[in-house]
C-alpha cells in the first residue's frame, strides 16, 4: 500500500492515492476528523478565556527543552536509575529494535502485549519481534483491529479513523475474535475486551510508549482511555518503554500545561481516562506490577532534525490535531502519507526523520494550500506552514525530482529573448484553432481540458501600441 | 557505544544553537479551567465534574450496597484494611466479598474495591497509587472499581495533585470508566479497564 512509484511529470504519489480512495474511507475520515475538530474548539473556547496565550507557552516550554536537550535528558536519566530503572540509549532504529529485543530475551520473555506508541511504529518494532519468534500483541482497541488486518494506522489518535464496523465485524470473524458477524460497537467492544483480557494475564512483559518525561522526577505520563497501557504493567513483571529523546519536559509542574492541551487537542476530553505517572518499577508492598522497568530512549533521526531549521516540529505532542483540521489530509486519509506520521506533521517529520530518503517523501510539503489551519490548532504552536515551506525550498536546492511539476526552462528561455517572445506571441495564435491533445505536456493537458479558455490575442498590444506611436 | 553517541550529536547540536530560548516562567494558575472550579466544596465540585464523565461518586456504603444489588454484583474483592467498615456489611448483605486477589480466578470477581490516594475537583478525577492500592490488578480487572477516599484528601486543581506527588514510582489519574470511540467515533464505556467507576467517600 504504501509503494507508489511516480516517474517525473505524473501525478504526485499522495494526489494519485487522494484519487484512488473509496468513497466510503473518505467519508469515515472526514468524518473522523471534523468531529474532532469540533470537539477541540469547543472545550478550549469553554474552558479557557485565551487558549492561544496556553499553546503559546507550551511551545516556549518544548523550544526551551530541546535548546537545552543534552542537560534535561541526562537529568531524567539520573532520576529514573536512581528509582531502580534500567535506562538504554538506541541512537538508530535498529539499536532500537535490537535493545529491546535482548532486554526480552535475558527476561526470557515469549509473549508480550503492547500499548500505543508512534515511536514503536516508527522503527516497526512489532514485525521485527515477531521474526524473532516473540508474540507481540497490540492491546489498544483500534491498534488490535489494525494487526489483525496486517494494516497501518492512518492516524496519530484515531488508528482505523479509515474503518468503520461492518469492517471491523468482518476482521473479527475472519480471525476468530467472534464466531458471528456482529457489527454493534458495544459487541464489538465487549468481544476485544475478553479476547484480549486473557492475553494480559499470559503476557510476560508490557511494552509502552511515553507521552512526556519529568527531566526532574524521571516520572513518564501515559495517556490512555482504554486501560490497555494499565493491563501492561499490572499482570507483567517487566516493563518496557520506548521514548523519543524529545518527550523530556523540564518539571513535573509543566506537565500540568501539557496535559491541559494534549486531551483537549486530540479528543475534546480535559483528561483521559487513565494519566499514568511512572517513574520506577512497583514498590515494594505492591504485589502486582513490574519488578524490572526498563526506559530505551530513542534519537533515530531527532538530533538531525534538531540542527536543522526545521526543529520546531520537535516540539510535537501527538495529538492529531493538525490531521483533524487539514483539508489535504481529509481528502487523502493518513495512509496517502506512507509513512506512520499523517497530515501536516507527517508532511513535515517524515521528510526529515528519515532523512536519508528524503526525495521519497518530497511530494508531501507539497502538498498543502498553506491555509495554516494545522498551526491554529497546534497545542504547541509549531509553525508548520513555514516548515513546510523550508521543505520545499530545500527539495529544490537538492534537485530532488519533482513529481507533476511543469518545467519552466521553456518559458525561461523565451522570456529572456526579446525577438524570440515577440515570434511566439504572433505564432501562438495558431492556439486558437489547434485541438488540446497537441498540448506537449500531460499536466497542461488536463489542465485545458477542463476549462475554455478565451482567444489568444498575443502580439495585438504590441501592434496598437506602434500605431499609437506613428499617430503621434 | 549508542548512550555516547546520542549525547555527542546532542551536544554539538545544542551548542550550535545561535538563540537558546530561556525557560519561561509561569503561574500555575493559567492552567486553571475556571467555568469547571465553580463552586465552594471540592467534594461537590469533584462529584460534578466526576459525574459529567460518567463516574460515580457516593458518600456512604448503603449507596455501593444499593448500586451492586441493583446491578446483579454479588461477588467481589475488598482491600483487607477496608473489611471492617465496607467489606462485611457487604456480606451482612448477602454477597461473596473476598481479601485475596486470585489471578487464576481474575473473571470471577465482579466489583473491586480498593484505598484511593486522593482526587482532583477541576476535573473530576480520582487518584490511586501503588502505595495505598492493595492490589493493582483488584483496581484495574473487575467491571466495577471503587476507590475510597477521605473528604480532606479531595485537591482543587491540575497543578495541586501534581504537587503531591511525592516519592510513590506508580500514580494514576482514573478520570471515569475506561472508553473507547475507535469504532465510527462513537463512544463505549467498558473496554479493558473498569466499566463502572466508583468514587466512595470514607
Amino acid at each position: 500500500m504504501f509503494n507508489v512509484s511516480t516517474p517525473m511529470l505524473n501525478v504526485q504519489p499522495i494526489d494519485l492515492y487522494a484519487q484512488r480512495i473509496s468513497d466510503e474511507k473518505q467519508a469515515s475520515v472526514i468524518d473522523g476528523s471534523s468531529a474532532g475538530t469540533e470537539k477541540r474548539y469547543a472545550v478550549l473556547g469553554k474552558d479557557y478565556k485565551d487558549p492561544d496565550s496556553l499553546r503559546k507557552l507550551a511551545g516556549s516550554i518544548k523550544d526551551h527543552t530541546l535548546h537545552h536537550l543534552d542537560h534535561y535528558l541526562e537529568k531524567a536519566e539520573a532520576a529514573l536509575v536512581k528509582n531502580g530503572a534500567h535506562v538504554h540509549f538506541a541512537d538508530t532504529d535498529d539499536d532500537a529494535r535490537n535493545t529491546i529485543l535482548e532486554i526480552l530475551r535475558s527476561h526470557g520473555v515469549t509473549r508480550l502485549t503492547k500499548s500505543k506508541s508512534m515511536a514503536a511504529e516508527e522503527i516497526h518494532l512489532n514485525p521485527f519481534l515477531i521474526k524473532n519468534g516473540i508474540e507481540c500483541l497490540e492491546s489498544d482497541l483500534g491498534e488490535f483491529i489494525i494487526q489483525l488486518d496486517n494494516d497501518e494506522p492512518s492516524h496519530i489518535v484515531k488508528p482505523i479513523i479509515h474503518l468503520n464496523r461492518r469492517d471491523i465485524a468482518k476482521t473479527f470473524l475472519r480471525e476468530g475474535v467472534s464466531q458471528t458477524y456482529n457489527d454493534d460497537p458495544r459487541t464489538i467492544t465487549n468481544q476485544a475486551r475478553v479476547h484480549l483480557r486473557k492475553k494480559y494475564f499470559e503476557a510476560e512483559a508490557g511494552i509502552t510508549g511515553a507521552n512526556f518525561v519529568s527531566a526532574e522526577s524521571g516520572r513518564l505520563v501515559l495517556v490512555t482511555n482504554e486501560g490497555n497501557a494499565r493491563f501492561g504493567m499490572a499482570p507483567t513483571p517487566v516493563h518496557i518503554a520506548l521514548v523519543g529523546i524529545e518527550k523530556i519536559v523540564p518539571t513535573d509542574r509543566d506537565f500540568g500545561v501539557f496535559l491541559n492541551l494534549l486531551g483537549r487537542s486530540a479528543t475534546g476530553q480535559q483528561l483521559t481516562v487513565y494519566t499514568q505517572f511512572i517513574n520506577g518499577p512497583k514498590s515494594s508492598n505492591q504485589p502486582d506490577g513490574p519488578e524490572h522497568m526498563h526506559v530505551v530512549f530513542m534519537n533515530n533521526g531527532r538530533t538531525d532534525v534538531l540542527e536543522s531549521n526545521c526543529r520546531e516540529i520537535l516540539r510535537c505532542i501527538r495529538c492529531g490535531a493538525c490531521q483533524n483540521v487539514c483539508p489535504v489530509y481529509r481528502q487523502a486519509s493518513g495512509h496517502a502519507y506512507r509513512s506512520n506520521y499523517g497530515g501536516p506533521v507527517g508532511a513535515v517529520l517524515s521528510p526529515l526523520l528519515f532523512g536519508d530518503r528524503f526525495p521519497e517523501f518530497a511530494d508531501l510539503p507539497k502538498a498543502s494550500s498553506l491555509c495554516g489551519a494545522c498551526n491554529e490548532v497546534c497545542p504547541v504552536d509549531i509553525p508548520i506552514p513555514d516548515l513546510l515551506l523550508r521543505l520545499r525550498d530545500k527539495a529544490k536546492r537538492e534537485k530532488v525530482p519533482s513529481a507533476g511539476a511543469i518545467p519552466m526552462s521553456p518559458f525561461g528561455v523565451l522570456a529572456t529573448s526579446p525577438s524570440l517572445w515577440r515570434t511566439a506571441m504572433t505564432m501562438s495564435k495558431a492556439m486558437n484553432h489547434l485541438p488540446i491533445e497537441v498540448a506537449p505536456i500531460k499536466p497542461l493537458q488536463d489542465w485545458l481540458g477542463q476549462r475554455t479558455l478565451p482567444d489568444w490575442h498575443g502580439g495585438d498590444f504590441r501592434k496598437w501600441l506602434r500605431g499609437r506611436k506613428e499617430k503621434s | 557505544m549508542s548512550r555516547d553517541s546520542v549525547f555527542s550529536k546532542l551536544r554539538s547540536t545544542t551548542s550550535a544553537l545561535k538563540v537558546r530560548a530561556p525557560y519561561p516562567e509561569y503561574d500555575s494558575a493559567v492552567v486553571h479551567s475556571a467555568p469547571r472550579l465553580e463552586g465552594s466544596d471540592l467534594w461537590e465540585i469533584f462529584s460534578r465534574n466526576f459525574k459529567a464523565v460518567s463516574g460515580r461518586a457516593m458518600t456512604t456504603v448503603d449507596e455501593l450496597l444499593e448500586f451492586l444489588l441493583k446491578d446483579g454484583s454479588k461477588h467481589g474483592y475488598c482491600d483487607p484494611s477496608l473489611f471492617d467498615a465496607i467489606g462485611s456489611k457487604l456480606v451482612a448483605a448477602g454477597l461473596k466479598v473476598e481479601t485475596e486477589f486470585d489471578r487464576e480466578r481474575y473473571d470471577d470477581y465482579q466489583f473491586g474495591i480498593t484505598r484511593g490516594s486522593g482526587a482532583i475537583a477541576e476535573s473530576g478525577t480520582l487518584i490511586i497509587d501503588d502505595f495505598r492500592t492493595s492490589r493493582r490488578l483488584a483496581a484495574l480487572s473487575p467491571w466495577i472499581h471503587v476507590g475510597c477516599i477521605l473528604r480532606s484528601e479531595v485537591v482543587r486543581t491540575i497543578p495541586n495533585a501534581i504537587a503531591t506527588f511525592g516519592d510513590c514510582p506508580n500514580i494514576i489519574w482514573v478520570t471515569g470508566p475506561s472508553k473507547t470511540a475507535d469504532v465510527e467515533g462513537i463512544l463505549i464505556e467498558g473496554v479493558h479497564g473498569p466499566g463502572e467507576q466508583i468514587a466512595l467517600l470514607i
